[in-house]
């Protein structure tokens, strides 16, 4: 009986049988666990889409708008479950539209495989009809690509990408494969991949430079954490919370770190960065031991490099050892998956509590909540404020909701203020800072958690790069809630030039349109709130809808994101106002 | 430790298509001038090898050995000094047969650069020297003055005095 059952799941076909490239394609994808793909059709890719008709009960193709969307809608999807999002496009320009959503991916490390048709291999090289040199064009910005022009080659293609999308660290794969590849027929067999001579996704842990973290860390008096994505993607949530615990080290994010543990925990102090809390920016330059934990100190996060903590000691633990010394050079370097290596460092630790240091640290918010966290949350001013809209879809959602933000002012709204009570619920375009990235990566959140609210929060510019996924949310049903903070500015690039450039705003106010009558254009359920009375009751609306809802809130027109560390300088130079 | 340098850099990696792209980006997106590249098979069976020349801190070529090692295809990427390593380039000269006969000057050149004669024909002979990159420098200036019809010359190719830890490594993958 058991062995029966095994049968039944085994993925890798042994035997062989003679079908289509393009059949092989969607066997394949079958195989890796695939049950959703965002993508857009088109000449070379139509034998795969053809294929795709006959197998739509097993494989969901949704249609984004877009082939931007559909990296988007893949990432999304894979940032909320953990598994590896699936784009497909054709040659040419469905290829290039790829590019900012691989891009993303890779600088997030998130695992995506993307499959590319191309031309015909006769015709590679001729500047035929929709040919581009996609490997060429995608090499930067990917943990792998590779083309295909023979059908024989798929399944082992296919296994490699997928397999090194989601291991070690995680990133984008691309695959291009002829169309005659595609129609090709040969004697298909499928094989999962679990190793590649010349990869080594997760190095060894060490368990001497263990001893040796846990020796510093056991003897610091002002330690501090700082903690990324790599605490999710090792899935080591448990073992990061005993750490930090036990330790009893106050434990600060990146804006990818963050939901990690929950946004309430009494050991976490806030984000750390640019548009980051007080207190850990300033307390950075005061540590004697700085912990990285999965992440990989971005100039958005350090400052000057040649101010950042340099009084402290500091143990840097990572996947990737070409992260190691990059941008801070380490005391001690714990190589490994997080998982272990957190879980091996724990018996090492010693049981404290640093009472005085975390005074620092609720002293400093303290001085936060006075002169900005009160006046964004519960403002008195005439205008609306992103932070009370954030507020108020916390008071609703109550840390449950995947937040998705898009990049500007709003987005740093969102991550500073929106509270997190489960791992994977802040899904934003961190290393790239994509303007077009929420509503689409929303599509894809919602399908990678079904049972979960979906919030996006969206700015008037970056709403407007990729809004025609209007379509796809109305076509899929899919049951987002869409939130547009509309201040009618590029905001983010407004505050720059109101500090920085002596307010000359060079093109950034916006002139909308009517943005409720776009949604419902869609047919999606859509209100605007203006005053402040309107707010909480609409927020309620919209999160009680079935379906997918769209809310614009007027915000105030030039307010400011606070605090700020302005870029190159030291992250003690936090700016309050 | 900020010290510009020149380095060799070995490369072992799967002779895969496109890798070579890869490779040069590393090179080009911290704006590092390649000095020479050469690629070929190695001591291993199915195993390329990039040797490239380039002159940088020791400090950057830590972080390229890190970058390089993250792409997928590479095996192993080494790091060495000038001092560490045995190298050479090799080169080729095409010059008019006349001055083969009537030039003794020209003969003394070759057989005190140790250069070999490849081929000779009615209307010019191929001239093959190896070595450094100075003695090949040094055969092109003094060659000049009669005239040269081609020359070229290789990417440098280097061994290491030490061993490379690289075949007990993919013993282990093997295992
Ligand atoms: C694709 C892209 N283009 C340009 C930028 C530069 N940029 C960063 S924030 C920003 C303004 C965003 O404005 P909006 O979407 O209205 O959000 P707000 O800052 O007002 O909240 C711009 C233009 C970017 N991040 N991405």
């Amino acid at each position: 009986m058991e062995t029966q059952t095994i049968k039944l799941q085994a993925t890798d076909s042994q035997a062989t049988e003679r079908i289509t490239g393009k059949e092989a394609i969607i066997r394949c994808l079958l195989a890796e666990g695939v049950d959703t793909i965002y993508g857009y059709p088109g000449g070379a890719i139509m034998p795969v889409y053809d294929e795709l008709y006959k197998y739509q009960d097993q494989i969901n193709h949704i249609l984004t708008r877009h082939e931007q969307g559909a990296t988007h809608a893949a990432q999304g999807y894979a940032r909320v479950s953990g598994r590896v999002g699936v784009a497909i496009a054709t040659s040419g320009p469905g290829a290039t539209n790829l590019i900012t959503g691989i891009a993303d991916a890779q600088i997030d490390s998130t695992p995506m495989v993307c499959i590319t048709g191309q031309v015909a291999s006769h015709l590679l090289g001729s500047d035929a009809f929709q040919e581009t040199d996609i490997i060429g064009i995608s090499t930067p910005v990917t943990k792998w690509n590779c083309q295909v022009t023979k059908a024989s080659e798929i399944p082992e293609v296919i296994a490699k990408a997928f397999y090194i999308a989601r291991s070690g660290r995680p990133g984008p794969v691309l695959i291009d494969i002829t169309k005659d590849a595609q129609f090709e027929e040969f004697d298909f067999k499928y094989k999962k991949c679990t190793a590649i001579r010349s990869y080594k996704p997760v190095p060894q842990l060490n368990l001497d430079e263990v001893a040796a973290a846990a020796k510093i860390i056991n003897a610091a008096k002002k330690p501090l954490i700082v903690w990324g994505q790599g605490v999710i993607l090792g899935k080591a949530e448990e073992e990061f919370k005993n750490v930090v615990e036990k330790s009893g080290i106050p434990a600060a994010w990146t804006i990818l770190g963050a939901s990690a543990i929950p946004t309430d925990h009494p050991l976490n102090v806030g984000m750390v960065g640019m548009h980051g809390n007080y207190a850990p920016n300033m307390l950075t330059n005061e540590c004697d031991v700085l912990i990285a934990i999965g992440m990989r100190f971005d100039d958005r996060v350090t400052g000057d490099l040649n101010t950042y903590a340099k009084q402290a000691q500091v143990i840097h633990f990572e996947i990737d050892p070409a992260e190691v010394n990059k941008n801070v050079t380490a005391d001690v370097a714990v190589l490994g998956n997080s998982k272990e290596s957190l879980a091996a460092l724990l018996p090492l630790l010693e049981e404290k509590s640093h009472t005085e240091w975390h005074q620092r640290f609720k002293d400093m918010y303290t001085i936060e909540y006075d002169k900005i966290i009160n006046d964004d949350i519960h403002p008195t001013k005439e205008g609306l404020t992103m932070g009370e809209v954030l507020e108020g879809i916390n008071t609703v959602t109550k840390g449950e909701a995947v937040i998705v933000s898009d990049v500007g002012q709003h987005q740093m709204i969102a991550c500073r203020y929106a509270k997190f009570n489960k791992s994977k619920s802040n899904i934003t375009s961190g290393g790239l800072g994509t303007m077009g990235f929420a509503l689409p990566a929303a599509i894809g959140a919602q399908m990678g958690a079904p049972d979960r609210p979906v919030v996006a929060i969206i700015g008037d510019g970056g709403y407007q790069m990729t809004i025609q996924e209007l379509g796809t949310i109305f076509q899929t049903k899919v049951p987002v809630k869409i939130v547009v903070l509309n201040n009618d500015f590029l905001g983010m690039v407004r505050q720059w030039q109101q500090l920085f450039f002596d307010r000359r705003y060079a093109s950034t106010e916006m002139v909308n349109p009517d943005f409720v009558a776009i949604a419902k254009g869609y047919f999606i359920d859509a209100q605007k709130v203006t005053k402040r009375e309107e707010l909480a009751g609409a927020i309620e609306t919209m999160l009680a809808s079935d379906g997918p809802y769209f809310l614009e809130v007027k915000v105030e027109k030039e307010d400011n994101v606070f605090p700020m560390i302005p870029s190159g300088a030291s992250v003690s130079d936090i700016r309050l106002e | 430790m900020s010290e510009i340098k020149t380095f060799t850099v070995s490369i072992y990696t799967e002779n895969n298509i496109g890798l070579l792209n890869r490779i040069s980006a590393i090179f080009q997106r911290r704006k590092i001038n390649i000095e020479s590249l050469n690629t070929s098979m190695s001591e291993i069976e199915g195993v390329s090898r990039f040797v490239i020349v380039i002159n940088v801190t020791e400090e950057q070529i830590k972080k390229i050995i890190g970058q390089l090692e993250k792409q997928v295809e590479v095996i192993k990427a080494f790091y060495h000094t000038d001092e560490q390593t045995i190298f050479l380039e090799t080169c080729l000269f095409k010059i008019k047969s006349d001055l083969l006969f009537e030039e003794r000057q020209i003969q003394n050149i070759i057989k005190e650069s140790n250069a070999q004669i490849v081929t000779v024909n009615k209307e010019f002979f191929v001239l093959e020297k190896a070595g450094r990159r100075s003695e090949i420098e040094l055969l092109y200036r003094e060659l000049s003055a009669f005239g040269i019809m081609q020359f070229v010359r290789s990417g440098r190719i280097a061994v290491t005095k030490d061993e490379m830890k690289i075949s007990t490594m993919l013993a282990e993958f093997a295992e």
